[in-house]
């Protein structure tokens, strides 16, 4: 029987819930502050579009779940304890189903741990951001580093699997406080950690700031590189090397359902804004919703689907993504599945130029960046992206 | 047809702004020639470039009917050409055509290096000068000042300048009474053999080629069968006119009278400005002198940014060579940027121009090379080469000496900035042969190579003096040095259309800015890239362009997949506008902003 490609990379489901306490400024995610958010009629639309997508996807064993956001720990654990239950009954999912819920460390939300535990949740990625109070203040957040410690240490206790995000080059940090934090952070009692760049979003408060040239103390291109030459150090050396240009974890403790998108395996899109990849009788689709919370539901409620677009993917698309998406990975990509996906084989004269400047290695059908190269993906990509 | 006593003549001649397009606008109006409601400022300025930019690059004419004081009712042809120095060939040719100019002088200003050089002009064609002082309105207009200036430098009367100011109207009434009673009336005899001269052609979408012509003697109607005395070429008249400015057909043109014919004529190449036409039967016998033609002394290669657009390139510059004869170009291949052509131009705004005109009118992306001028190489054999391109110099075994064409600058300046204007031509090899005063302003004559000057020599004169020094050239000739070509490796490898021709004596510091400049342009990658300056395989400068440190997007999951896609997408059609060499990419402005010294 054809092998369709996404089974290289498994099946995962991706739950958008949009709304979050406040708006961070650097946040370009599509998150909305509202003070009116009827639970019951959400849990509504969840289910008829788990029913929907299942119908699209019937019989595939579903390996992971992720509920993101916005911030998914302010929905009530009755919630999500049903929404599990209608994946369960949807899809056969594999024994050890990975099912993650993003939660923003307040003492309110860490209160709900427990009740996510029972509903089913067995990986908490939360977003601590920094360990210092000023800057949490800066970047708009709400909590405090001691009530993320708490949120954390009662995660730790609920959870086998936590992991936390921290974002650095931020306003006035230097390399050196870099690595104090981090070298704190790795302390914790982790196996899992996202540390990103602070990328400066168009559209956002500090991308306004950024423009109007007000938004000041940010490190340059040189610091900002040496802060990740520092992280992919410290972490190493912790026992975490990376796995992905921003992911970290012990051997054996990535994210599940993240490594399907960088394995370019199939994923179906639940909830406001959420993108899918879903192979349909050989077909990809490259398949999205409407944005705003109120015309999703609306559109859920008075026609029976969520779905916006639904567009096949051209394989030359598919063949630029799964590079864009695998080359992100320690582990690269096959070039036996490229060579599949593109009907020809990837350039030779591209790998071996880039293998001599030591930006990525070659190895049978492996094709994979080096810690070099991987820093340079971007300049690695433009010169291996079908032209 | 007009009695010549009721003809006048005249240019408007000036510094570059000093205000002759807005006096044409003003003369026009005044004359009742254009509609109110079609008038617009800078009329005559019509193309794209010219309104843009605010700067007249092409000799207009207009004739303008204007009853005097006297009761009479005289016709005036007036000439409004460019002051820009590029464009001096269009003034000098103008004046052929007519019996007198009006010397327009910015009161504000004061005499400037274009208006002496208008002004020997004007002499050497035995013109009539009428000073105009224009901009009164100005709080910083010196009528008094400038009239003495123009006295004391020039040696023209003043005393009867025309105070005007073109902007709001002040003295136009003047203007126009002095035209009449001080500009002689042209001679000529309408029972003589046609003599008529060819001052100017451009090409037309709708009839072809258009002729300029001023008539000396004799007579040319609609259906005359006419001879070019020089191109020997024969054509009946299809059409005769004058333009008011708009084309306006007229029966027949006279002794005196300014107008333009078509000729089914195809090309602006068949027709040779300053030729004679004259009948076909019973023509004159003697041409008249005829013009100089332009040469082009500034030359560059252009070439498609992407290889694909050659012959589109090709047909862009043909079909702009139609219309402008000052142009030239030949193919060219270069082993960097391959095929392209090597055009020459009369300065670097007309090449600036030309550019534009392809980029903006073809839609075509061009690399610029390093604009170079005409070197005599002389070699051992006794034979000499021109050289048009550095890339083309011969083994310097065979090469006995190398001579550069020489320029007369005249720069006028006000006194404070003297000592930066005197260090800049010094830098620029330059020999001083005279420097005198007029009140506060200086005048200082350099001879100049060519070279030093064509490329950044006016932005620099013009920062160095906040913009307060004018500055004229003309070619004086050729004169041996110790010159070299200076070649450019970039990642090891030369890039042919990097070299330059460079006096030995500034080759290290030549060589040293430019690559600091290269360094600034070539955008990093993902290994270090050295870049050296070189002459003959003998390294003489060099800088290393470190390897990119980071270039990765933080964060990219399932929902960023698509956009992530596009923008590598474009980032990768961003490449096209890079030039590969070896490994290396580098932007096309690069190869003409690697020249510019900031001294
Ligand atoms: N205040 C004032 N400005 C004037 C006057 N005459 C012209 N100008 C301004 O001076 C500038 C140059 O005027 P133009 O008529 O284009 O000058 P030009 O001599 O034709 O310039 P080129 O053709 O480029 O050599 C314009 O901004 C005019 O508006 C005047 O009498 N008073
Ligand atoms: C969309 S958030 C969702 C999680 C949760 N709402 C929170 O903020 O803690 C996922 C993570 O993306 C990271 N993030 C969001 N915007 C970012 C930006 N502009 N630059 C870098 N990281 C960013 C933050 O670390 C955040 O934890
Ligand atoms: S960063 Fe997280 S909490 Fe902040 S606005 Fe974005 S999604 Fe909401
Ligand atoms: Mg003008």
């Amino acid at each position: 029987m054809k092998v369709d490609d996404w089974q290289n990379g498994g099946f995962g489901l991706y739950l958008h819930w949009p709304f979050c306490q406040a708006k961070c400024p650097y946040c370009d995610f599509n998150s909305h502050v509202s003070a009116l958010i009827d639970q019951d009629r959400w849990k509504n639309a969840y289910l008829s579009e788990i029913a929907r997508v299942g119908a699209q996807t019937q019989g595939r064993v579903l390996n992971t779940v992720f509920f993101g956001g916005g911030t998914p720990s302010m929905m009530e654990p009755s919630l999500v304890a049903a929404i599990i239950e209608k994946i369960r009954a949807t899809w056969p999912t594999s024994n050890d189903m990975e099912v993650t819920l993003e939660a923003n460390p307040t003492s309110v939300e860490a209160g709900r741990f427990q009740g996510y535990r029972d509903a089913g949740v067995n990986r908490i990625s939360m977003g601590v951001q920094a360990l210092n109070d000023n800057d949490l203040r800066r970047l708009g957040r709400l909590h405090s580093v001691a009530e993320a410690r708490a949120a954390f240490d009662i995660a730790r206790n609920t959870f086998d699997r936590v992991s936390f995000d921290l974002i650095y080059a931020r306003q006035d940090q230097s390399a050196d406080h870099w690595r104090a934090e981090l070298s704190e952070a790795l302390t914790m009692a982790i196996d899992h950690l996202s540390l990103y760049q602070l990328t400066i979003e168009s559209g956002t408060a500090f991308g306004d700031r950024y423009e109007r040239g007000k938004l000041r103390g940010l490190p340059d291109d040189d610091s900002a590189g040496d802060m990740y030459f520092i992280t992919q150090e410290l972490c190493e050396k912790a026992g975490m090397p990376a796995y992905e240009v921003s992911n970290h974890a012990r051997p054996g403790s990535e994210s599940r359902h993240n490594k399907i998108y960088w394995r370019y395996g199939d994923y179906a899109g639940v909830g406001p804004g959420a993108h899918g990849r879903v192979t349909i009788d050989g077909n990809r689709y490259a398949t999205d919703t409407p944005l705003q919370p109120g015309a999703w539901l609306n559109s859920v409620e008075k026609t029976g689907s969520g779905e916006a677009n639904s567009i096949a993917l051209p394989l030359k698309d598919q063949v630029t993504e799964y590079l864009l998406m695998g080359m992100r990975l320690i582990d690269g990509i096959s070039l036996s599945r490229y060579e599949s996906l593109a009907r020809k084989p990837l350039c030779h004269n591209k790998i071996n130029e880039l293998s001599e400047i030591g930006v990525v290695v070659h190895e049978g059908d492996n094709l994979r960046p080096t810690p070099q190269g991987l820093a340079v993906l971007n300049a690695v990509l433009r010169e291996l992206l079908p032209e | 047809m007009t009695e010549l006593k009721n003809i006048r003549n005249f240019s408007i001649v000036a510094h570059i702004d000093h205000g002759k397009s807005t006096l044409a606008d003003r003369l026009i109006q005044l004359t009742g020639t254009v509609a109110e409601r079609d008038m617009k400022e800078q009329l005559l300025d019509a193309m794209d470039i010219e309104r843009e930019r605010g700067i007249t690059i092409k000799a207009n004419t207009v004739r303008i009917e204007y009853p005097a004081k006297d009761g009479e009712t005289y016709v005036l042809n007036l000439i409004d050409t460019p002051g820009h120095v590029d464009f001096a060939y269009e003034v000098s040719r103008s004046m052929q055509a007519v019996e007198g100019s009006l010397l327009v002088v910015d009161a504000s200003q004061g005499v400037e290096a274009q208006t002496l050089a208008n002004v020997y002009q004007a002499i050497d064609a035995d013109h009539e000068i009428v000073p105009v002082l224009n901009k009164v309105d100005l709080p910083a207009a010196d009528c008094d000042r400038v009239a003495e200036q123009i006295e004391d430098v020039i040696g023209i009367d003043a005393t009867d300048a025309v105070r005007i100011s073109a902007k709001t109207g002040i003295g136009i009434p003047d203007v126009l009474e002095a035209i009449v009673t001080r500009l002689p009336a042209p001679k000529g005899d309408r029972d003589a053999p046609l003599k008529a001269m060819l001052v100017d052609s451009y090409y037309d979408a709708y009839l072809g080629v258009v002729v300029i012509i001023r008539v000396i003697d004799g007579v040319i109607k609609k259906g005359d069968r006419i001879k070019m005395m020089r191109t020997g070429g024969l054509y009946p008249v299809d059409r005769l006119g004058v333009f008011r400015p708009a084309m306006q057909n007229i029966a027949e043109l006279g002794p005196g009278e300014i107008g333009f014919l078509t000729a089914s004529i195809k090309q602006v190449r068949d027709t040779r400005v300053g030729d004679t036409i004259t009948h076909e039967k019973k023509g004159c016998t003697e041409p008249l002198p005829g013009f100089k033609p332009a040469q082009p002394v500034v030359f560059c290669g252009l070439f498609p940014v992407d290889s694909a657009e050659f012959e589109d390139l090709r047909d862009a510059i043909e079909k702009l060579a139609l219309n402008d004869a000052s142009f030239s170009y030949e193919m060219e291949t270069s082993a960097a940027l391959g095929f392209g052509f090597r055009c020459g131009f009369l300065g670097l705004l007309h090449l600036e121009v030309i550019r534009d005109r392809l980029e903006r009118e073809y839609g075509i992306d061009l690399i610029t090379t390093a604009p170079s001028v005409i070197y005599h190489v002389h070699m051992k054999d006794g034979t000499m080469q021109e050289l048009h391109n550095p890339a083309d110099m011969p083994d310097l075994t065979y090469v006995d000496h190398i001579e550069e064409p020489r320029i007369k600058a005249t720069i006028l300046v006000p006194d404070e900035y003297l000592g930066d204007v005197l260090k800049l031509c010094q830098d620029r090899r330059g020999i001083q042969q005279d420097l005198t005063y007029a009140g506060t302003r200086a005048m200082v004559v350099y001879d100049l190579p060519l070279n030093e000057v064509v490329f950044d020599f006016y932005d620099r004169l013009k920062s160095v003096t906040k913009g307060y020094a004018s500055f004229d050239y003309q070619m004086i000739g050729y004169r041996a040095d110790f010159l070299v070509k200076m070649q450019v490796l970039v990642n090891d490898e030369p890039v042919d259309a990097l070299s330059t021709m460079v006096h030995r004596d500034r080759a290290e510091q030549r060589g040293r800015a430019m690559c600091e400049k290269l360094k600034e342009l070539i955008p990093r990658h993902m290994f270090k890239i050295p870049i050296q300056a070189a002459i003959g395989g003998r390294v003489i400068a060099r800088e290393t362009l470190s390897a990119m440190r980071k270039d990765v997007t933080a964060k990219c999951y399932g929902g960023d997949a698509t956009r992530k896609k596009k923008l590598l997408e474009k980032q990768k059609a961003g490449k096209k506008k890079m030039r590969q060499f070896g490994k290396v990419e580098i932007p096309q402005q690069a190869f003409i902003n690697a020249l510019k010294m900031d001294d």
